[in-house]
């Protein structure tokens, strides 16, 4: 299998703070692939690095072959990368349709003036995109919902529809930051699904940032743990499971002779708590 | 329940309606709003906003008891109403009393003997009693409007409300239709006094809005739901009708109210022009721009420059000629002003932008640019608009001759204007529900994530800042050919805080919130001669009330709307479902 993205040697620095150190990274194409590592590690920096949020300092960025480190976050979105964020940000005064459809903007072409006039091809062009929104709606199960402000939705349902935003772009690569993020096992289990759904149906790669580990070590093929922003494993998830370096990573030294799994259940419950 | 409690709540809500009728009286308002009569030979302008002031602090003591017991109990209520009337008018019988003893003059220049004159009625020191039973009245007044029933209190508020705004317009439609001769003339006669209702008119104005209120509680909902099961097209030639209906009354308007109603209505559509530009640039996609009058100055100047036939006139071109001209160099500016405060957010962007209003004003008035712009004094001989071919003329100091019809009068730019500000609210209204809108819209919301979706930044606010200023140059052009004269010192800071103004007020976002802003804000001013030595405490007050009352404006954009019809929709799922 082919890598869709490659990361060579990324550095992202604030100040004297390395968030990033030198991480080489890839990911297989048509592949669900996590990032892991305890509160500050840079996960989220590292997403940042990729969509185009914050440039890296050093390092170059493969997608598809073709250099994004120094594109714009919307050029990199055309390109066929999108997110969803651990904070869920959506356009909350407008309504869930209208969300979809500011992700569909890169795919419309109606320039303003053709927009006033109301020519042929505007409306024509309005009319697949509403179609288009509506059934991404339903994918994600918020049928009849479209009129609603996003504001106003229920919790899980602003998570589906943040990923049916960054689906409206159209993308290869689908970056999820905790999407499991303050939800119960029920709730990740049918996430779970849905991710595994995405990858099938639709044939979108995915890099998952996620602190439940059920739910990680349940889709991922490939694993990779930072750490103080520095990569400190890589594998499969009964790999990283056993991986001695991984254990004190999340535990501190000392204890990394107690159960990998039950060490991470602690650790993502009491994430939960604070 | 505290009675205690309840009384010394109606004592503090007297003493606060007595200190705000001071404030009124020492500003100067009640001896201007005397002049003016609300119903005439019974009630002047001056005397209602005291008794407004009181009845409000009646009518809020009353509520606050409510509240306080937790129910309405009308001993109680009424007790607290008249405690805070006597109170407040207590408060202001002690301003009178303090007047005739010792000089306040030196220190409120409006604490004078006329004022003094209008509080005892003309009848000097011995009078004083009278306002303390004159305001309990009024706070008995303003508790009992709290506690009649529904039925009653919506059309009685509704009567008052109307009475007074016809009192407040009364010249107006006087004027209007007095200029009718014959039967509505006479009619006008019986209805309108030299200011104000008569006796008579403020009777049939408010047992009329009474009856039709009560009626239309009674059966509204009925003729509601009888139009909505009309059949499709039976609605939309109701709706035509309505629309030819007020097309009509706009066409006609200037023929029949005379220049200065034609005047007012001109300088609304120029502000309404503003305000959908400022609309695009801080009610959909969010930047804040204080320095909007710049836009305006410069579409009035290219105007001026082009086709003025005075001294600093470039060109002889024709109006219609000069206006895409003049909308084009506007834009352009739009685009000067975009670039370089395009990665400013903000607290930031308000400051910038507000430099560059001023820079605009300073240059157009500045002695160092005096040979293109006339400096400080201005561009003048700007040509009307003309209908038909303009004759040649290259002397500038020979008027042009037009054959054709010439828009030389403010009745007839009046259609110019209003053409204008329709057109423009259409293009706004298009601009908004297409791909650019919803662009927009998610850059206020969210800047970065919009950037996330492939919206480019850069592209979309410069065409923000761009349209936004093709609009506001296009008023100035209009501006420039109605007033016929440009200076710098019309192009002030004030102007750009009256446009964000009235965004706020209308309703950030809304195009009809534009409209109904600078009818509130800029309308409603210019006709009350009497406002606008107070206009910007008017301003100030109506503001902070907004801010706090209805912060979504007037009249909120669609979305919250759209949001109220879904909670509509689910209720009568929820009820069908039962």
């Amino acid at each position: 299998m082919t890598d869709i993205l490659t990361a060579k040697k990324v550095t992202k620095r604030f100040g004297g703070l390395v968030a990033v150190n030198s991480v080489d990274f890839h990911i297989p194409e048509k592949s669900i692939v996590s990032i892991i590592g305890p509160n500050g590690a840079g996960k989220t920096t590292f997403f940042n690095c990729i969509t185009g949020f914050g440039k890296p300092d050093e390092g170059e960025i493969l997608f598809e072959g073709t250099p994004i480190q120094r594109l714009r976050p919307d050029q990199i979105t055309r390109l066929g990368i999108s997110r969803t964020y651990q904070n869920i940000r959506l356009f909350a005064d407008m309504t869930a349709l209208e969300n979809i459809l500011v992700g569909e903007h890169a795919f419309l072409h109606s320039s303003w003036i053709s927009s006033v006039l109301s020519l042929p091809g505007v409306i024509q062009e309005e009319k697949m995109a509403l179609a288009e929104a509506q059934r991404l709606l339903d994918f994600v199960g918020l049928r009849n919902k479209g009129d609603m402000l996003a504001r106003n939705l229920p919790y899980g349902a602003q998570r589906r529809l943040e990923i049916a935003r960054a689906l409206a772009t159209k993308p290869k690569l689908l970056l999820l930051d905790e999407p499991s993020a303050g939800m119960n096992p029920r709730e990740s289990e049918d996430l779970t699904v849905f991710i595994r759904r995405l990858r099938d149906e639709m044939g979108i790669t995915i890099l998952l940032i996620e602190h439940h580990m059920r739910v990680v070590m349940g889709i991922s093929e490939a694993v990779t743990v930072l750490d103080y922003g520095e990569k400190i494993a890589e594998g499969t998830p009964a790999e990283i499971q056993s991986n001695p370096r991984v254990i004190e990573a999340y535990l501190g030294r000392g204890a990394a002779t107690e159960g990998m799994s039950t060490a991470h259940e602690r650790h993502s419950s009491s994430k939960k708590s604070s | 329940m505290k009675r205690e409690n309840f009384l010394w709540n109606a004592i503090k809500m007297g003493l606060l309606g007595g200190v705000i009728t001071i404030f009124i009286c020492l500003v100067g308002m009640t001896e201007i709003f005397s002049k003016r009569a609300v119903i005439e030979k019974v009630l002047t302008l001056g005397q209602f906003v005291l008794l407004a002031t009181i009845i409000a602090a009646g009518f809020l003591a009353a509520r606050r008891t409510a509240d306080l017991s937790g129910r309405k109990e009308p001993v109680l209520g009424l007790t607290a109403g008249l405690v805070a009337g006597l109170v407040a008018g207590l408060v202001l019988a002690l301003l009178v009393f303090l007047g005739f003893q010792v000089n306040l003059r030196a220190i409120f220049l409006n604490a004078s003997t006329p004022l003094y004159n209008l509080l005892t009625f003309g009848k000097g020191e011995g009078y004083i009693w009278p306002l303390p039973l004159i305001g309990a009245g009024a706070g008995l007044i303003g508790a009992l409007l709290l506690l009649i029933p529904d039925v009653y209190r919506r059309p009685l508020t509704r009567g008052l409300i109307f009475t007074f705004f016809m009192a407040l317009f009364s010249n107006l439609f006087r004027v209007v239709m007095i200029n009718q001769k014959g039967g509505v003339a006479k009619a006008a006669k019986y209805l309108f006094g030299q200011t104000g209702l008569t006796v008579e008119g403020a009777l049939i104005f408010f047992i009329t809005v009474v009856v039709i209120a009560y009626l239309w509680n009674l059966r509204g909902k009925e003729v509601q739901a009888r139009f909505s099961r009309l059949p499709k097209r039976g609605q939309l030639s109701l709706r035509v009708l309505a629309l030819l209906l007020i097309l009509y009354i706009a066409a006609v308007l200037p023929t029949v109210s005379g220049p200065f109603i034609a005047q007012v209505i001109v300088t609304v559509a120029l502000f309404i022009l503003m305000g959908l530009g400022l609309n695009i640039t801080l009610g959909f996609a969010g930047l804040l721009d204080l320095g909007f009058v710049a836009f305006y100055a410069i579409g009035a100047y290219t105007v001026g420059l082009l086709t003025s036939y005075g001294p600093f006139g470039l060109q002889h071109v024709s109006f219609w000629v000069a206006v895409p001209i003049a909308v084009l160099v506007a834009m352009l500016a739009g685009a000067v002003l975009g670039l370089p405060v395009l990665g400013v957010r903000g607290d930031y962007l308000a400051i910038a932008t507000l430099g560059f209003g001023e820079i605009v004003r300073l240059l157009a008035g500045s002695d160092f640019l005096a040979k293109y712009f006339g400096g400080p004094q201005g561009i003048i001989g700007i040509q009307k608009p003309c209908i038909g071919t303009l004759g040649a003329f290259v002397r500038v100091d020979v008027p042009r001759v037009c054959n054709g019809i010439e828009l030389g009068t403010v009745q007839t730019i009046y259609y110019v204007a209003i053409i204008s500000a329709l057109l423009i609210a259409f293009v706004a209204w298009r601009l908004r529900e297409s791909r650019l809108g919803r662009a927009w819209m998610a850059i206020r919301e969210d800047e970065d994530v919009a950037e996330a979706l492939g919206v480019n930044l850069i592209q979309t606010k410069l065409l923000a800042y761009i349209l936004g200023a093709a609009f506001a140059g296009l008023g100035g052009a209009i501006f420039a050919t109605l007033i016929g004269s440009i200076f710098a010192t019309s192009m002030q800071l004030l102007v750009s805080i009256n446009v964000v103004a009235l965004i706020v007020v209308g309703g950030m976002g809304s195009i009809p919130g534009v409209i109904v802003g600078a009818i509130a804000l800029v309308g409603l001013p210019e006709l009350l001669r009497e406002v606008s030595e107070f206009r910007f405490l008017l301003y100030g007050a109506m503001l902070i009330f907004m801010m706090i009352a209805k912060p979504e404006g007037l009249w909120p954009s669609t979305a919250a709307k759209r949001e109220l019809h879904h909670a509509d929709a689910e209720n009568v799922t929820a009820e069908s479902m039962v």
